[in-house]
């Protein structure tokens, strides 16, 4: 029998905050908002929480269309003095490596742009490529001074 | 979290279809958006200028319908212009390259005398 759902961010001591979403689309906005109220809480600029938020959607969503046989994407958000650091991992069949590799924008297409996105919104981005196992990336946003 | 799409005809100098959108454009809403460009396209209407003033938020899957939908306009020598006063939303266009290839004006008038 499946596990439910976790579905209520709870902070920890060590300032992490953890989410777990149904891996469907209706849920990636629950996702967003999430990233909005921490990014908020810890005073970041209204710029820079838009970035997080279209950064941790695009992530989330990266994982629905890309990720087969995954039910769930966990989000977890490690509160640090100067930055936060934003996990997203699915437990899905990997992305293929090609679409997560950094590119140009040449002739702009249907596609592609998401991990473009989150590569220019975010100052430190990271792939962790686990056959059979999902997909993790790490994304970092400095708060600027 | 949600979006809502009407269309409607502008008579002017250059008649026109324009799409106006209100609320957020995410993976869950695009394909509302899709449906309502596609079905316009597809019933004959290749001048479009979509409203964007009241979007609070685009993310890659709001920015593939425009695209496709400009991809689809042009292969009967259509055009797309776009209505953004959200300098957030700017951003994206911006960053992704994609003021190059759409028509982008502060107001809707503009946006129709220039299809």
């Amino acid at each position: 029998m499946r596990e439910p759902l976790t579905l209520e961010p709870t902070l920890s001591d060590d300032g992490l905050v953890e989410l777990r979403i149904p891996s469907r689309a209706e849920w990636v906005g629950v996702a967003r908002l999430a990233i909005a109220g921490i990014a908020s809480r810890l005073q970041f600029s209204i710029e820079d929480i838009e970035d997080l938020k279209l950064a941790v959607a695009e992530a989330c969503t990266n994982c629905i269309q890309h990720a087969s046989e995954s039910d769930s994407i966990a989000i977890s958000c490690r509160i640090q003095a100067d930055k936060l650091v934003v996990t997203v991992e699915d437990s899905g069949q990997a992305a293929n490596h090609a679409s997560l590799a950094p590119k140009q924008l040449g002739e702009p297409k249907v596609g592609g742009l998401g991990v473009f996105l989150i590569r220019s919104l975010m100052d430190d981005v990271e792939y962790e490529l686990n056959p059979g196992s999902g997909t993790r990336l790490t994304m970092t946003k400095f708060l600027r001074t | 979290m949600d979006i809502k799409v009407n269309v409607r005809d502008h008579d002017g100098q250059r008649p026109c279809s324009i799409v106006d959108l209100n609320g957020e454009i995410d993976v869950y809403t695009s394909p509302k958006v899709k449906e309502a460009i596609m079905g316009l396209i597809d019933s004959g209407h290749y001048a479009l200028v979509i409203n964007l003033e009241n979007v609070r938020y685009i993310d890659s899957t709001g920015l593939g319908v425009l695209i496709g939908g400009l991809k689809r306009v042009r292969e009967h020598s259509g055009a797309v212009n776009l209505v953004c006063t959200n300098p957030q939303i700017k951003k994206i266009f911006d960053i992704t390259g994609l003021v190059k290839i759409f028509g982008i004006y502060e107001s809707e008038a503009a946006a129709c005398e220039n299809l």
